[in-house]
């Protein structure tokens, strides 16, 4: 190939076990200092009823070295963004950032404890506030709170403060005839599953034939006068921007509801567009996606939730706010808990603040520039992909998307090849998969996000590797349905492991002592 | 690019935003700081936090202990903390055997038969075994102990707001500073489940055996909570106990207070729930060979696949702090753990002793503890415990008075194995002219 694609090989695999299988009895991998007070009897510390009696029987003993070289092997099983483009679509696999983390780990935030005085804690509290300044200008919302831990937390958010909102507004009998949450067919399973637990019913709205919102549908919806709200995610899960986001907006409010925005795709807006401009009341952003904050193999998040000055009474407490000693003396950073129509803590202490270190350290070293130059570039890099794969792959949507774009495996599934054997084929080329069978509305999705993190010549590659499978599918399917070729693992029996589940090891039963032993 | 794909300028690739939508200013955040200039910038932030670098016996939800420098390492390997949530099994093997790993540890640990690959942290976990217990038992009314974290409670109560279920207190008692059976007595077929905290907000161990049988004749459930994670290394575990669902905050295993967060939620809890339990789970499973791997499994449970119908809306989980506390674990191991809390439990325990001893100074409770503890001064706590930070750089415990304007003169005091004694003695020596 002219790009230089070719599929990676196999490469060493270390028969690692699970530590538990490896434990060996008086094995240790710690150091403590002996202890240093008058040591008294157990007993008189605690009861013997409330002492552990099972020596903590089954957990592993191992030596530091045991340790080391048992995650270092495992790790080597994982893919991550460092090794390669990582195209997971609505997942915003962009680079972390060393120098992040470097930050995250200096001892006067990591070391500091969540309740020392507030006059002890200016620092971190000033980062708080830095960063919600940020927040509220490239989300053009004012109202802002940092506490929720991810986004389907930031969402459960939202939607409590619309629910509040409305409470507040109605009074309880007008709140309790608006109990729907409207939601497109093509949203993240999280919008309705936050909408449930803040004791909405969820009504699905259709997707027109372009990917769009369907207004016609809207309206029909809003006509009841039970509407608390809309969810909606801009640019949507198809990678595309909602045109009529505005009239969408204003539909909505004039039957009496308000919008929430999902951001997860934010990155496709900062410093091009906003949700406060464009009528949407509030929305939860992704540090841990837009703002490059790792995702760890899964977490943690931080998912901020930002709202209008009319909403603004009802974010979670404490809110960090800035004040002045004196009139012209330095900033201060408070806690206020003052807010009474608060829909109250969504989580103890701050929030997940070792991600607002990473996130405010990301916006810093961008600067208005950067922001806006890594929004041009992914969605610069989302095109130059569309038009690559174009030939090969069915695209359902002929609008050019943002910065994701989605493809069906309609042209394969002729030869019997689908989404999950393209896949598992890529894996076999170097590259992670992207979203697959998501959205639920496209049969078949490949839902691609390459984000700013990529040059063009792994772009090239990560095209040429697809068209290379789409090839296959015709010449050699079994070659396809039978990847990955070149995994530790082959493709895992997923639906037996869910028949019967084993969640847990354990040790395999002593052995029976024969009677005639005894 | 732009040539090739034919689009003629940058500005053109957001057409189909329509115009008067989009931002025609630059952001107001300022330009670009270099690597030299951050790290200046947050290295002067960092150094106002001037409680970071003190002498601290705080606890109450976030505990120092030692973390072994292999920790950092491994999470640090771009393989674990730049991938994503294991969605593709046969290039996420680290991952998801490191889960499996960490959701044995938790069974261990706790006594119970299966654990999620974890929550968001212990009050959020709190709140989500309280849905839980709703939907298991079909029933509405939850009592809970007024001796749980504050925060927990709080976080709790914003989750079942619409939820349809009502959040009862159970009044602790003002002498043994624990949660007596009979604040239980409104116990009744409407009850889901009971909820406790142990060791308590205040330190104190609760009697869960006793707790666990009136509780279960009642048909309703028991929640037990735990925000100092060690004290599993010497007590007695919830499950043994017959509790039902276990949640903690597993901050104590390996991870840095750092400010509040990100910590990681543990979620425990009997097999027969396997299908009504919140977040993800890893199951052992086989390839085509019968080779052994991991997947994340049952997962018709998830918002991904049951949407309004899921057990939870949780997403992303808090996957690099459950690996943390994998790594941890593995390396204090059986032995390590128990050193840690057997120190943490002779170290309180010193300290207490020693503050009893002082004029004026008292331990209000009588309830057994771990490693925290409630003393009770003769004056105000907060400005005592201010000038004990500033006139000897101690910070010397948490004022009550900060959840409960009723206890002015009380503040809970922890003590960890990072505590030397030279450390608590200072603390006596600094609390004995204040008083």
């Amino acid at each position: 190939m002219d790009s230089g694609i070719s599929k990676v090989t196999t490469h060493i695999s270390h028969n690692e076990q699970l530590i538990f299988e490896r434990s060996q009895p008086g094995r240790a991998g710690f150091s403590l200092p002996p202890l240093d007070v008058d040591e008294i009897p157990l007993d008189e510390i605690v009861p013997r009823e409330f002492q552990r009696e099972d020596n903590l029987a089954g957990m592993p003993e191992v030596t530091e070295v045991d340790v080391v070289r048992h995650f270092t092997r495992m790790s080597s099983w994982n893919y991550s963004i460092d090794q390669g483009m990582y195209p997971l679509g609505s997942c915003t696999m962009k680079y972390n950032s060393r120098l992040n983390e470097k930050v995250a780990r200096i001892a006067g935030f990591a070391n500091l404890h969540p309740l020392a005085a507030e006059a002890e804690s200016q620092g971190a509290l000033q980062v708080i506030y830095e960063l919600q300044q940020h927040l509220r200008e490239i989300t053009g919302l004012p109202g802002i709170s940092l506490q929720p831990a991810a986004g389907a937390h930031g969402e459960m958010t939202g939607i409590l403060i619309i629910r509040a909102f409305i409470d507040a507004r109605d009074g309880k009998e007008g709140s309790a005839k608006r109990r729907i949450m409207l939601i497109p067919d093509s949203a993240h399973g999280t919008n309705p599953a936050s909408a449930h637990l803040s004791g909405f019913t969820v009504q699905t709205i259709r997707s027109t034939n372009e990917g769009l919102t369907d207004l016609e549908h809207l309206r029909e919806l809003c006509a009841h006068g039970d509407v608390a709200g809309l969810m909606l995610t801009n640019p949507n899960t198809l990678g595309l921007f909602e045109r009529n986001i505005k009239e969408i907006c204003r539909r909505v409010h004039d039957a009496g509801g308000l919008v929430y925005m999902d951001g997860a795709n934010m990155n496709a807006l900062v410093g091009v567009a906003r949700p406060g401009d464009m009528g949407v009341d509030v929305i939860h952003l992704n540090l841990h996606k837009t703002f490059s904050t790792p995702h760890g193999g899964g977490g943690p998040g931080s998912g901020p939730c930002c709202c209008t000055k009319e909403l603004e009474p009802f974010l979670p407490v404490p809110r960090i706010v800035r004040t002045r000693s004196g009139s012209d003396g330095p900033d201060v950073f408070k806690l206020d808990f003052d807010y009474p129509q608060s829909i109250g803590r969504v989580k103890a202490f701050f929030g997940n603040y070792g991600m607002m270190l990473r996130a405010l350290a990301y916006i810093l070293t961008h600067g208005y520039d950067g922001l806006r130059e890594a929004t041009e570039a992914a969605v610069l890099n989302a095109r130059y992909i569309t038009h690559g794969l174009t030939s090969d792959y069915e695209k359902p949507f002929a609008a050019p998307p943002m910065h994701e774009v989605v493809f069906t495996d309609k042209r394969q599934a002729r030869k019997s090849v689908h989404t999950l054997d393209i896949a598992k084929r890529l894996i076999d080329y170097g590259f992670h998969p992207p979203t697959i069978y998501f959205p639920l509305i496209v049969s078949g999705a490949m839902l691609i996000e390459p984000t700013e993190s990529v040059g063009r010549q792994e772009l090239d590659q990560f095209i040429e590797a697809m068209r290379s499978i789409a090839r296959e599918a015709v010449d050699n399917p079994e070659l396809v349905l039978n990847a990955p070729h070149t995994t530790r693992i082959g493709r895992l029996d997923e639906a037996a492991a869910a028949r019967k589940p084993v969640l847990r090891w354990k040790p395999a039963a002593p052995p029976r002592m024969a009677t005639s032993d005894r | 690019m732009l040539r090739q794909i034919g689009v003629a300028s940058i500005e053109n690739l957001f057409d189909s935003i329509p115009e008067d939508l989009r931002l025609l200013k630059r952001l107001d955040v300022p330009a670009a700081l270099s690597e030299i200039e951050l790290l200046k910038r947050f290295g002067d932030m960092g150094a106002r936090n001037t409680a970071a670098s003190r002498v601290s016996f705080l606890g109450a939800g976030a505990y120092s202990h030692y973390v072994p420098t292999v920790v950092d390492h491994l999470i640090s390997r771009s393989e674990f903390f730049t991938a994503y949530t294991p969605y593709q099994p046969e290039i996420s093997q680290g991952t998801l055997q490191s889960i499996f790993e960490f959701q044995t540890l938790i069974c261990q640990l706790t006594g119970m038969e299966i654990a999620n690959a974890s929550m968001y942290d212990g009050s959020t976990a709190l709140a989500e075994a309280v849905l839980m217990a709703e939907r298991v038992t079909k029933r509405s009314k939850m009592i809970a102990s007024s001796a749980i974290h504050p925060q927990y409670l709080e976080v709790a109560q914003t989750y079942v707001q619409h939820a349809g279920i009502e959040l009862q207190p159970a009044p602790f008692d003002f002498v043994t500073g624990q949660t007596p059976i009979s604040a239980f007595d409104s116990m009744d077929a409407q009850t889901a489940a009971v909820v406790v905290q142990s060791p308590n907000f205040f330190g104190c161990i609760e009697d869960l055996q006793a707790l666990s049988e009136k509780v279960h004749a009642n048909g309703a459930l028991l929640i037990v909570a735990i925000s100092e994670a060690m004290s599993l290394g010497l007590l007695r575990s919830p499950g043994s106990c017959g509790a039902d669902i276990v949640v903690a905050e597993g901050q104590s295993f390996g991870v840095p207070v750092s400010f509040g967060g990100p910590y990681v939620g543990l979620f425990a809890t009997r097999d027969k729930y396997s299908r009504q339990i919140p977040g993800r789970l890893v199951g052992e499973a086989y390839d085509k060979q019968g080779r052994r791997g991991f997947v994340l499994t049952l997962a018709t449970r998830e918002q991904h696949i049951r949407r309004e119908k899921a057990t939870s809306n949780i997403c992303t989980n808090e996957g690099l702090i459950a690996l943390a506390a994998t790594i941890y674990l593995e390396t204090m191991g059986r032995r390590g753990v128990q050193e840690v809390a057997h120190q943490c439990a002779q170290k309180a325990h010193y300290a207490a002793r020693e503050i009893a001893k002082l004029e004026g100074l008292s331990l209000p409770f009588s309830a057994p503890f771990f490693n925290e503890f409630v003393v009770r001064a003769p004056v105000e706590a907060l400005p005592l415990l201010e000038r004990l930070a500033n006139e000897k750089g101690i910070d010397g415990g948490i004022a009550l008075s900060r959840f409960d304007s009723n206890r002015p003169n009380d503040f809970l005091v922890c003590v960890t194995e990072t505590n030397t004694r030279e450390q608590i003695d200072a603390l006596v020596d600094g609390l004995r002219p204040l008083t």
